[in-house]
């Protein structure tokens, strides 16, 4: 546990080496979050409410998904898929640790890293220039934490998987980009599910993307309320115990087959 | 009791055989024929606590195949294996506690980090006591000179540098047993006579059980005073150094005529230690257990002074 944490703290760190990069991200976030704050006034055109959102949440559901994309956003896939295919993951196999799990606990220092350097600065910035509404009821930031860590895991989750499956199925980018679409249409980032025409909201909501971005941000709106929170974050964690099972097995899986390449 | 017991240990690689041209291509999409890869084939190793073997044969004779076995990165195709007391792959997490491993073409250290870090890092996941951490890392970094280098990040060393730390890291956490795969690889005279010093000294020192590959010769000249020979996945040669050693040859001639497939200990001179031999020859029970003569030690030391 100890060396798990240890290497979330080492990954912070080494990403701080780089943060300067980040400063001009912030500002592409807030030039994006604009451009879809003004299509959405000219959609709503003084309307009250539109799939279940008012103009203001919705302008607040903009800035606060595509600023909780910094924290769970991550290349987990390609990471494991590059490191099995090249021969790196041999490395790793000599540590007296499980493999997925340090990547996992990297991942979310790098996450807390962008957190605490992008998006965290990146909200209040939009909300200089944006009428972003914070909830002002305390339990609701709670809520909207421990969503946005669930969504963490349920990306990364999804990521580790699409990373082994991409490996043994010898189809590197085909998988990952396939996975990448699936996310950015159904995660509900760039338009929340309650948009999508009555016959195709069904999907999306029997899917887990919606655990990755919809949920936690529809949180963040004030848009759920009391039991609707709690269903929300037992959606999110019935997706993580499914794809924990599912990534476990396929890395049980891949330890038989796994050919160390190169050296 | 054998802190290394290998037998009949085999590695098979299953190869992707593709056809020649586009119909060959559209054929592999549907028939995909394989080629089968013995890259170690049936060996018998022992190693006894407190050796230095090199392990020594031509390019693609599998020698890593061999180490990645015995530290638990591959699983043997067949064949029974035991390393420090454990089977390597089945209990994996609870026997690479107990080894080092250098791999001489990767690092194993995180690359953007100072080399401290990696290493404090190192000492959480092995769960060194700090008493103890701080200990071993003063002894390494006297060594292995590397008080400079310690708050440099990884990306920013030079190959010699770095495979100091590369060995430090792989110390860290006291292991009984410790594999170098190509250790000195790229490195220059000076940097390889100070590992090869270092080998030695925590060989003496702590009794620390070394197998090692390498192409340069005078590492095993150095270190080794028993060598294993292997090539295509075959044992050729297993036994004293000295045995295989001819008047009026150097070693580096010896050696290539046994790769080029000349029977083993045929020369003048040649002890009863040669031939392959799975029960191992006098020349190994007598080397058994004891570092290397300190004639080698002087004669690289003197090299390296000058
Ligand atoms: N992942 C793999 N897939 C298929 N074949 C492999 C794989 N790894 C090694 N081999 C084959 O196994 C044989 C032994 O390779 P190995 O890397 O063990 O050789 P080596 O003795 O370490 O050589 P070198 O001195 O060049 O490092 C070679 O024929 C190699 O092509
Ligand atoms: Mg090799």
């Amino acid at each position: 546990m100890a060396a798990y944490l240890e290497m979330m703290r080492i990954r912070f760190l080494a990403m701080l080496a780089y943060r300067v990069n980040y400063y001009s991200g912030v500002v592409i976030y807030v030039v994006y979050i604009g451009s879809y704050y003004f299509i959405w006034q000219a959609v709503y055109a003084g309307r009250a409410a539109l799939g279940g959102l008012t103009a203001a949440q919705m302008t607040t559901y903009l800035a606060v998904a595509w600023m909780s994309r910094a924290f769970w956003f991550n290349n987990l896939d390609r990471e494991i898929s590059n490191e099995i295919r090249d021969g790196t993951v041999a490395v790793q196999f000599i540590r007296p640790y499980n493999y997925l799990v340090a990547k996992l606990a990297g991942a979310l220092g790098e996450g807390l890293f962008r957190l605490a350097f992008f998006a965290a600065p990146g909200l209040a910035a939009a909300a200089l220039v944006f009428p972003v509404r914070f909830p002002s009821d305390a339990r609701l930031w709670v809520v909207f934490a421990a969503a946005t860590l669930l969504a963490f895991a349920v990306n990364s989750l999804f990521n580790v998987i699409a990373g082994l499956v991409a490996f043994f199925t010898l189809n590197n980018t085909g998988i990952l980009h396939t996975k990448r679409v699936l996310v950015d249409l159904f995660s509900g980032l760039f338009l929340p599910l309650g948009f999508y025409p009555a016959w195709a909201q069904d999907a999306p909501r029997w899917l887990p993307f919606q655990a990755i971005s919809y949920l936690p941000s529809l949180v963040f709106t004030g848009a759920l309320r009391g039991p609707e929170l709690w269903r929300a974050l037992a959606v999110q964690a019935f997706w993580i115990a499914v794809l924990a099972v599912a990534a476990a097995w396929l890395w049980r899986r891949a330890g038989r087959r796994l050919v160390v390449q190169g050296g | 009791m054998a802190i290394i017991e290998a037998r009949q240990l085999t590695k098979e690689f299953r190869k992707f055989k593709s056809r020649p041209g586009l119909a060959g291509a559209f054929r592999d999409l549907f028939t995909r024929r394989y080629e089968t890869v013995r890259a170690v084939d049936a060996i018998d190793l022992t190693v006894e606590p407190g050796e230095v073997v090199g392990y020594i044969g031509p390019n693609g004779a599998g020698k890593s195949t061999t180490i990645k076995m015995l530290t638990g990165i591959l699983v043997p195709t067949a064949g029974h294996l035991l390393v420090n007391g454990c089977v390597p792959h089945r209990e994996r997490e609870r026997f690479v506690r107990t080894i080092g491993v250098v791999f001489g073409q990767r690092s194993q250290l995180w690359w953007d980090i100072a080399v401290r870090e990696s290493f404090r890092l190192l000492q959480r996941i092995y769960g060194v006591p700090d008493a103890e951490y701080r200990r071993r890392l003063d002894e390494l970094a006297g060594v292995l000179e590397l008080g400079d280098l310690l708050d440099v990040p990884v990306r920013k060393l030079s190959l010699g540098q770095r495979m100091r730390c590369e060995l430090a890291a792989a110390l860290l956490h006291g292991p009984s047993l410790l594999f170098l795969d190509e250790p000195t690889i790229g490195l220059d005279v000076v940097v390889k006579l100070r590992i090869r010093d270092f080998l030695r000294e925590i060989n003496a020192r702590h009794g620390t059980t070394i197998l090692l590959t390498t192409h340069d010769l005078a590492d095993i000249e150095a270190l080794c005073p028993r060598v294993v020979i292997l090539d295509r996945g075959r044992i050729l040669y297993d036994g004293a150094l000295d045995a295989i050693r001819r008047d009026g040859q150097g070693l580096e001639e010896v050696v290539r005529a046994i790769y080029q497939g000349e029977a083993v200990g045929g020369g003048a001179g040649a002890g009863p230690g040669g031939r392959r031999v799975p029960e191992l020859g006098g020349g190994r029970a007598a080397e058994g257990g004891s570092a290397v003569e300190p004639e080698g030690g002087r004669q690289y030391g003197a090299g390296g002074a000058g």
